[in-house]
């Protein structure tokens, strides 16, 4: 009994090692948790295709993301936000910002009687999330939905309770779209909210909302297509009003590709172009300019370079908006920084 | 410390060591005592951990961190106050939800009830202890909350709406969808523990009630449960620091809104939720150590509330005096 009892111990023990001698070259990442389904299933094709390399990725978070990449303690990292100026500052080697795929936030709403897609104004927006628009049938709204037939009821604004990169890019859109958003409560992965419940990741908000009579709220695109979810047209910079898919949203960040600073950290938010829907953000990877471990250097650089050609055919069944060709040419040069 | 008392004169005393290590007793003693220090040794670890990575909050904000009501981390404006708020209305809504329900429910089963009922009961709360807590969440988002806000707020404000307590909006989501849902979370224990505790106080105490002429109801009420005090109000404290650190399924059906309402209906936060949500996404070095000074203040509260409670037993053992 001892001896089976030892023998099922040391094999416990020595598990994690029989994985490890492969003798795969591992690289480690962590951070946003928003592209990691089209991120993990990048890997592992990756590891498929190159068997002696593993990458892991851990979405711990884009807060947990860049601390980790600044300690040092993972190889690379990833971000819904851009780093900022004083962030970039801590770092003991520069850090590079690569666009890997496009992502977008949705408006949906549950107002008995309106089944149609409504269609938004900034100002509404704006207006209902400042908590100033408090009744669906507010001229603001109902101006833009003419022949809709929306009810004098109270607004109930849902948003997300939990940190996240889709609330980000929702408040960057409203900083640009109203002055007193950005004034009063800026832009971040969790705003002091003016108005409204908190909801725990898009489910939450999305349960929220279902259950509330006359609530509005935002998810995340591919979480609305992947459940069916009502969602609104946005009207954006020339005056059309979009509906987020993938091709509104690859239409955004060609948008804003002319002119896309060196260092790739730039808000797509309200961009110009017609087709361009206006909730759109990029969502990036975090590199160091410098490596001490000439493999791993390699190893990141012809992953970068794939994820960029091959790598971004796998970005719309997973319904992430692939990056447009400028923004890929532009990348492909800035490989050459990581030394 | 056996090496201490080895110190002086070795020889006999040494020999002496020798056997009581052979015997074990020295051993038993230094291994459990050990065992007994770790708990110390990660109370300690946990609050110099959090001491040490909430000193920016600490100096920005000081004693002002516990007064203020703004949460921005966009402005890194932050104060405590509404989570604070938000955790003890909640935790004393669900002890006075279920201390009621659960001391009724250990006094039936451990006094009243037939002992194959009571195991059976016994055995399906250990299964309602078990229960993890995102599942309570669940339960409350896709049930409690739809029964709150259809029926259960709009009948409290048609009949204790003058009340400050029942006015405002029935979103479903809120304080009071909280509390319920703490209270659901915490019955469990709350029985379980009580129950044992009755069942453990001595025959004799009931037999010599009921020989003075005591009802049956009598001898439980004003012999039996006193007797069993401390270990009842032991049961209460354990479900107060569930209540108090419970994150998910609060977060859940709070409303997550930090703000400080008079209304059980109006949306709130709690710290152990707020932690939870925010973590991750913390990016700025000012906004983490607020974060986990918010961790900080949980732990002096459960420490305080803790104390108190401790305080009310030694004063109701004194006065009740039938305390064994």
């Amino acid at each position: 009994m001892r001896k089976i009892l030892s023998v099922l111990l040391a094999g416990v023990l020595l598990f994690p090692l029989c994985l490890a001698g492969a003798d795969a070259l591992l690289v480690n990442g962590a951070g946003a948790t928003f592209p990691y389904p089209i991120y993990s299933k990048w890997f592992d094709e990756y590891h498929k295709k190159f068997p002696d390399i593993q990458i892991n990725y851990q979405s711990i978070g884009s807060g947990g993301g860049i601390r980790q990449v600044l300690a040092g303690t993972v190889d690379f990292g990833a971000t819904d936000g851009p780093m900022t100026d004083e962030q970039l500052s801590q770092a003991k080697t520069k850090i590079l910002h690569f666009p890997t795929v496009l992502g977008a936030a949705v408006p949906t709403y549950n107002i008995p009687g309106v089944t149609g897609e409504l269609n938004f104004t900034p100002e509404a927006l704006a207006g209902i999330f400042l908590g100033k628009i408090t009744k669906w049938s507010d001229p603001a709204i109902a101006g833009a939905n003419r022949g809709v037939n929306l009810p004098a009821a109270d607004i109930v604004v849902i948003h997300r309770s939990d940190g996240s990169g889709t609330t980000y890019i929702w408040t960057d859109y409203l900083c640009k779209v109203s002055e007193e958003w950005k004034t009063r409560v800026g832009k971040g992965a969790s705003p002091n909210w003016p108005v409204g419940l908190g909801g725990k990741g898009n489910e939450g908000v999305t349960g929220l909302v279902k259950q509330t009579p006359n609530s509005i709220g935002y998810v995340e695109l591919i979480y609305a297509v992947q459940n069916n979810l009502p969602y609104g047209r946005v009207r954006n910079s020339s005056g059309t009003f979009v509906k987020a898919d993938l091709a509104s949203v690859t239409a955004a960040a060609a948008g804003a590709a002319k002119t896309m600073p060196d260092d790739f950290r730039v808000s797509i938010t309200d961009p110009p172009g017609k087709s361009a829907y206006p909730i759109a953000s990029f969502t990036w990877l975090l590199i160091p300019s410098e490596f001490q471990d000439a493999k791993k250097r390699e190893v990141l650089v012809g992953f970068l370079r794939w994820m960029l050609t091959e790598g971004q055919k796998h970005a719309a069944p997973l319904a992430y908006a692939p990056l447009p060709k400028e923004v890929v040419d532009k990348e492909m040069k800035a490989l050459a920084q990581i030394r | 410390m056996a090496m201490a008392r080895a110190g002086s004169g070795w020889g006999p005393r040494a020999r002496a060591l020798v056997r009581r290590l052979r015997s074990g007793d020295e051993i038993a003693h230094l291994v459990t005592f050990l065992f007994a220090g770790s708990i110390l040794l990660i109370v300690g670890l946990l609050l110099n951990e959090l001491w040490v990575n909430s000193a920016l909050a600490r100096h920005k904000f000081g004693w002002s961190f516990f007064f203020t009501r703004v949460w921005d981390p966009v402005f890194e404006q932050f104060g405590a106050l509404p989570f604070i708020f938000g955790t003890l209305v909640t935790s004393a809504l669900a002890l006075l939800i279920a201390v009621p329900v659960g001391l009724g429910a250990a006094i039936f089963l451990a006094e009243l009830a037939p002992p194959r009922i009571s195991d059976t009961l016994a055995f399906l709360l250990d299964l309602l202890a078990a229960v993890p807590s995102v599942i309570y969440g669940l339960i409350g988002i896709f049930t409690v909350v739809p029964l709150l806000r259809e029926y259960v707020e709009p009948f409290l404000k048609a009949t204790l709406g003058f009340l400050p307590l029942f006015q405002g909006p029935a979103y479903g989501v809120g304080f009071l969808a909280a509390g319920v849902l703490l209270a659901v979370m915490i019955v469990p224990f709350i029985i379980s523990v009580s129950r044992e505790v009755l069942l453990a106080v001595p025959r004799e105490q009931r037999e010599a009630a009921l020989a003075l002429g005591a009802t049956r109801w009598e001898a439980t009420w004003k012999v039996v449960v006193p007797f069993a005090r401390a270990g009842i109000f032991g049961s209460i404290f354990l479900a107060l620091a569930r209540a108090l650190g419970e994150t998910m399924a609060v977060t859940m059906v709070i409303g997550n809104a930090p703000q400080i309402a008079a209304s059980l209906f109006a949306p709130g936060y709690s710290i152990a939720a707020v932690i939870a949500n925010e973590f991750t996404e913390a990016t700025g070095d000012l906004y983490l150590h607020a974060l986990v000074e918010l961790g900080l203040v949980l732990f002096l509260l459960t420490f305080v509330l803790n104390g108190l409670a401790r305080l009310l037993i030694l004063l109701t053992a004194r006065r009740g005096g039938a305390h064994a």
